[in-house]
């Protein structure tokens, strides 16, 4: 709790210090590649609309160094530490993007920096695993519990307590205690603001809709963030449903959960009667998580943002169909809200325009899509 | 409506009392629930208390002990395996109190399980199940005090965890809603490490003390995993809480395909002759 509360009051601090904020800029400018851009996807939005008219606009994280939006929030977290004094850098990871991401700023900064990965993940995104090994970080496969992303941050928070006066924990996404929520959400927010600027840009007007994809939820909640206070936007996460949300194996936290406690967080979770965490299950190594981030709740029960699921062969579809419409292989996260645009749709006037955010690109999926395709690759 | 006057004292601090005027400091010994089974555990509980454990703390296994270290988290995961959870630790409360009305038990445990029954709801069934307070790890009382409130209409103690890194102020506030005794975490760090140099928690003993007027008894837990250990802290708190060791017994012996039971019983007897000059026979 102490930490927590000296991460919460260094965030209030330093978020608002014109000269910690000149340095962000700079590195998100520099280093990140931001601002992505915001790519139009007509031949997508033709496939969608079946004749209506319809402008489906894709927020491009996957052009964002290391290929996903974990890195904007890795930047923010560690020059913070580097502030704290901190030494040394932790970070739970599940699909390996926000373990690639950490290892990529402590190799910028020259900080040490250990890795928390279920063996489950381990096992199923060896590329990630290799390219942190490559970028100086030490990876720990966590074999406890499912071994999956939950179990990683489990064993992350046990070495921070530990190690607490000389470690920074980087989450990687809104869940877990505060400030985690709050801090890693404000340092994604820099994809809503540039969504809200480009799509005005492009069309004249704010967008109908937003749509993204929600594990623990950041990518989600930074786009999300550029337009909570338009009513006129709405709001749409797609969770992964597995293979199929009336089945045992999903991970739609917000569609089938209730509320409860997990990582310091009182949030939907999925859970049985005796309030044991239950196993998630998503092909998307990244949604794989039972809870999700306490804003996403609050904006579910609110009504602000309304939540779907896709399962498994949907996204694979999607990732397939955006692959031959655009020309962008998403990441299987991506892919997800990617597959809940059809749903979105429905729900839109004619001339309607959405913003689909593409939080990562789909390279470290290639031996995930190609077994499914039934097609073989070596990595 | 009971007839049965209500107990002037409760368990725990009858605990606390006894081992004083024995001139001792208490034992405070935690075991998993239902670990390896639900039977083997009440008769390990059972057997701890007769070798002279004067408070159980009766862990309550969930799928994701983010505080706990490999002892604990594979006691756990042997529980879950077999079936333990809340409701069967409730279960197993009730049956160690049906054989000793006398033992101090607290459940301790996480806050899912609390959580998803209803603080109300689960401050009743422990009541009825025979325990006497609860240390829930991952619960701020002073941030939330739902729990604290609704163990308090049902007369059970919430026991805090204070750490080494809590303030002072964080510390008070702990203590205003607290009852039992206060739980004082030895080292930063999960169940099972090394014990740390024992100058500062006895620094820390003394500070927790004064920033609650010493109006809770402190049990110094965290890494004490032998007699000596327990001798040692035993100089300077009023209690010494043995965990991780206890179950690396019950793990050893369930390994070797032995009955724990007798070799808990043993362990537990060495700690409690560490400490304290006299050792009551029934």
């Amino acid at each position: 709790m102490p930490a927590l509360e000296e991460l919460t009051a260094a965030w209030e601090h330093f978020s608002r210090e014109p000269t910690f904020r000149a340095e962000l800029d700079r590195l998100l400018r520099e280093y990140v590649g931001r601002p992505t851009p915001l790519t139009e996807a007509a031949r997508l939005a033709d496939h969608v609309a079946q004749g209506c008219r319809l402008r489906v606009f894709l927020k491009r994280e996957d052009l964002c160094h290391t290929g996903s939006h974990k890195l904007n929030n890795c930047v923010g977290q560690i020059l913070l530490a580097q502030r704290l004094g901190k030494k040394r850098i932790i970070a739970e990871t599940g699909a390996g993007q926000h373990g690639v991401a950490t290892a990529t700023v402590c190799a910028l900064f020259g900080l040490p920096c250990e890795i928390y990965m279920g063996a489950v993940d381990v096992e199923r995104q060896s590329l990630n695993v290799f390219r942190m090994h490559l970028l100086g970080a030490k990876v720990h496969s966590v074999k406890d519990g499912t071994a999956t992303l939950k179990d990683a941050m489990n064993e992350a928070m046990r070495d921070w307590v530990t190690n607490v006066g000389t470690t920074h924990y980087v989450l990687g996404t809104v869940a877990g205690p505060h400030p985690y929520p709050t801090m890693v959400g404000e340092l994604q927010s820099v994809i809503g603001q540039e969504a809200r600027a480009q799509i005005q840009a492009a069309t004249g007007r704010l967008p109908d809709a937003c749509l993204a994809c929600v594990g623990g939820g950041s990518n989600a909640m930074g786009l999300f963030r550029g337009f909570l206070d338009d009513p006129e936007v709405r709001l749409f996460g797609v969770e992964a449903a597995g293979e199929g949300v009336d089945t045992n194996h999903h991970a739609a936290t917000l569609g089938k959960g209730r509320p409860g406690v997990l990582h310091g967080a009182r949030s939907y979770v999925l859970c049985d009667d005796d309030g044991q965490i239950a196993e998630a299950h998503s092909i998307s190594a990244g949604l794989d998580y039972p809870g999700v981030g306490p804003e996403h709740s609050y904006l579910r029960d609110s009504g602000r943002a309304q939540y779907m699921a896709a399962t498994d062969q949907e996204a694979l579809d999607a990732c397939r169909l955006l692959a031959r419409c655009e020309g962008i292989i998403p990441a299987l996260e991506s892919a997800h809200a990617v597959a809940g645009l059809p749903r979105v749709a429905e729900q839109l006037p004619d001339g309607a325009s959405v913003i689909i955010n593409i939080s990562g690109r789909g390279d470290k999926d290639m031996g995930t899509i190609a077994k499914h395709f039934g097609a073989e690759v070596s990595s | 409506m009971t007839n049965a006057p209500a107990p002037s004292i409760s368990r725990i601090a009858g605990a606390f009392a006894r081992a004083r005027s024995q001139g001792r400091k208490a034992l405070v010994l935690y075991l998993t629930g239902c670990d390896p089974d639900f039977d083997t555990s009440r008769r390990l509980l059972l057997a701890a208390a007769r070798a002279g454990a004067d408070i159980l703390e009766l862990g309550v296994p969930w799928s994701d002990p983010s505080a706990d270290g490999p002892a604990i988290q594979a006691a756990m995961r042997r529980a879950l395996a077999t079936g333990g959870g809340m409701r069967a630790a409730l279960d197993l409360c009730r049956a160690v109190r049906v054989a000793n009305p006398d033992v101090a038990v607290v459940l301790f445990g996480y806050a899912n399980p609390i959580f998803v029954r209803g603080t109300a709801k689960f401050a009743g069934q422990a009541k009825q199940a025979g325990a006497d307070g609860v240390l829930c790890v991952d619960w701020p009382a002073d941030e939330d005090p739902e729990l604290a409130q609704a163990l308090g209409q049902q007369g059970l103690d919430l026991v805090p965890l204070i750490a080494p890194t809590s303030t002072p102020d964080r510390v008070k506030a702990a203590v205003a809603v607290a009852g039992g005794f206060l739980y004082c975490v030895s080292l930063t760090g999960i169940t099972g490490s090394q014990l740390p140099n024992l100058d500062e928690t006895s620094a820390r003993v003394r500070q927790v003390r004064e920033l609650s007027d010493g109006r809770l008894p402190v049990a110094v837990g965290f890494g004490i995993a032998t007699p000596a250990d327990a001798c040692a802290v035993a100089g300077f708190a009023d209690g010494v809480v043995v965990g991780s060791a206890a179950v690396r017994v019950i793990e050893r012996a369930v390994n070797e395909g032995r009955d724990p039971v007798p070799t808990l019983e043993e362990f537990v007897a060495a700690l409690r002759a560490a400490l304290g000059p006299r050792i009551e026979k029934p």
